[in-house]
């Protein structure tokens, strides 16, 4: 086979016996030498120009600035990816992307699994509320125990890492105790709906690995924990994290590695899954850190006793629980995690002294009906409770105090109000705020 | 929770029970009859336990 470039030449040196057609095989002329030099110096350099392609440019590195596609509008691809026009796969061959922040941001998407992580949302009041026995709301999606004599308040706070953040929640310990029995606990959570963890796929043996992260800060610098706990499979994670510097922000990120495989979680609208911030709780509910184990604990022996510090604060922001490594903290619209905060609880009342609430029809004297529809399908049917006044419209004036209902659901229910006089059986009227800015109808389905 | 109180209340017609009035700190809550809430399940569990009785609807 002639050698007419370095395509052609031969990895066995006994098939190389010319070059361009000039005779270099055993025996050959000297005269003919110079000539194959030459043809053997314009065969590289036809490779280094291009002109020639090398078969196979394998290379163990390959250092460049740029890479342009060799035929015009085929773009490059490097192994299966297309490179193209400045994007990256296309329409017809979609790729996966692994990204730990797109333009330097929050990737988009609900990766977020914790609402109102950033603590813009207090629908029951930002003030502090004192945090004095089981399940005590301050925070939307958030509660805490205290159980044993101490005692803390919870409220809304602008103390923030940076201005990422706007608000946070500060947690103050305003009833010491120094005395912590077996029992005692000292708690906060949140609570995510089985729905929304289900893609965790724990209680399975593909269960995924999280992290979680939050920016933290307390007069009482040391060792603090928490857990991710589920009430159904009543199975818990306890982490621990430090804080290093007293009155000093600073971002935890906590990676679970392992999925939990054991237990029947939660996957509809019960209570998936719970994560814990302890703040000096008994022996009870110490146990061992960094593995999936059965109860209900939350701390380690190492934590800090925070409830046993007078005054001490704890701020807290940024709360994300995500599937795999942790990224930037995820920003939604303010209305976005109302919206998420009102299937678990939201309320009517504040907004005028005489607002409306429904359209009632009386069927007794005294006694009216109306449909009230929530503003988002709430979780289940939701506890009803009413403070401050109310009344209804026009001839059919009747002041009821008593709040009623039927047919509750987690979309619509009867609301009906009763125990005051007048009405007429089949008039329709309004029911209203009576002259109270402090009323308060709420509708709680949490968890 | 520290329920004082507990009462069934009956819907419209007056057939059925509808809800549960509870009393917690001197303040009224209407619970409906869903296990899926956690405050009947709260009242379901205390009165298993024997802690609390649900009065029968007026």
């Amino acid at each position: 086979m002639a050698k007419d470039s370095i395509r052609d030449y031969s990895a066995t040196s006994s098939n190389n016996s010319d070059i361009q057609s000039v005779d270099i095989s055993e025996g050959c002329a000297p005269s003919g030498l110079n000539n194959a030099i030459r043809e053997v110096m314009t065969d590289l350099k036809n490779v280094s120009t291009g002109t020639v392609a090398l078969e196979t440019p394998v290379a163990d590195s390959f250092s460049t600035d740029t890479i342009s596609e060799k035929t015009s509008a085929t773009g490059v691809t490097i192994d299966g990816v297309l490179l193209k026009d400045g994007a990256i796969g296309s329409i017809a061959n979609a790729v996966a992307a692994h990204l730990t922040s797109i333009n330097g941001g929050q990737i988009g998407g609900a990766r977020n699994l914790i609402i109102n992580g950033k603590f813009s949302i207090f629908q029951r009041g930002a003030g502090a509320t004192t945090v004095n026995g089981n399940d005590v709301f301050a925070a939307d999606r958030f509660k805490g125990w205290a159980n044993g004599g101490g005692t803390y308040t919870v409220e809304q706070s602008t103390d923030v890492p940076n201005n990422e953040f706007e608000h946070s929640a500060k947690l103050t310990n305003t009833g010491v105790d120094s005395s912590v029995a077996a029992g005692d606990n000292y708690r906060w959570a949140t609570d995510i709906e089985g729905y929304n963890v289900s893609q965790l796929g724990y209680g399975h043996s593909d269960a995924k690995a999280v992290t979680l992260s939050f920016w933290v800060k307390s007069s009482l610098a040391g060792t603090y924990c928490g857990a991710l706990y589920s009430t159904t499979a009543s199975r818990h994670y306890i982490y621990e994290y430090t804080i290093s510097s007293a009155n000093t922000w600073e971002k935890k990120t906590i990676t679970v590695s392992s999925g939990d495989t054991t237990g029947s979680w939660n996957k509809t609208n019960g209570n998936g899954l719970r994560i814990y911030w302890g703040f000096g709780s008994g022996s009870n509910y110490q146990g061992t850190a960094g593995a999936w184990t059965a109860g209900e604990k939350w701390e380690t022996t190492n934590q800090a006793a925070w409830i046993g510090s007078a005054s001490a604060t704890f701020f807290i922001t940024g709360c994300q629980l995500e599937v795999g490594s942790a990224t930037p903290f995820e920003h939604e619209p303010f209305s976005v995690t109302l919206q998420k905060c009102y299937r678990y609880f939201h309320f009517v009342g504040g907004d005028t002294t005489y607002q409306t609430i429904a359209t009632v029809t009386n069927f007794t004297t005294g006694q009216a009906l109306g449909l009230y529809q929530h503003p988002v399908e709430m979780r289940a049917a939701p506890t009803i409770s009413k403070s401050g006044n109310w009344a209804a419209l026009g001839g059919n004036t009747s002041v009821g105090q008593t709040v009623s209902a039927d047919q509750n659901g987690p979309k619509t229910l009867q609301l009906g109000f009763s125990g005051g006089g007048g009405g007429t059986s089949g008039y329709s009227t309004t029911l209203r705020v009576n002259n109270d800015i402090n009323f308060r109808l709420t509708f709680s389905s949490e968890l | 929770m520290n329920i004082t109180q507990a009462q069934y209340t009956l819907n419209l017609e007056g057939t059925e029970n509808s809800h549960i009035r509870i009393t917690v700190d001197g303040k009224e809550f209407l619970v409906p009859l869903d296990p899926a809430n956690s405050d009947y399940a709260e009242i379901m569990r205390q009165v298993a336990a024997g802690t609390l009785t649900i009065e029968d609807a007026d």
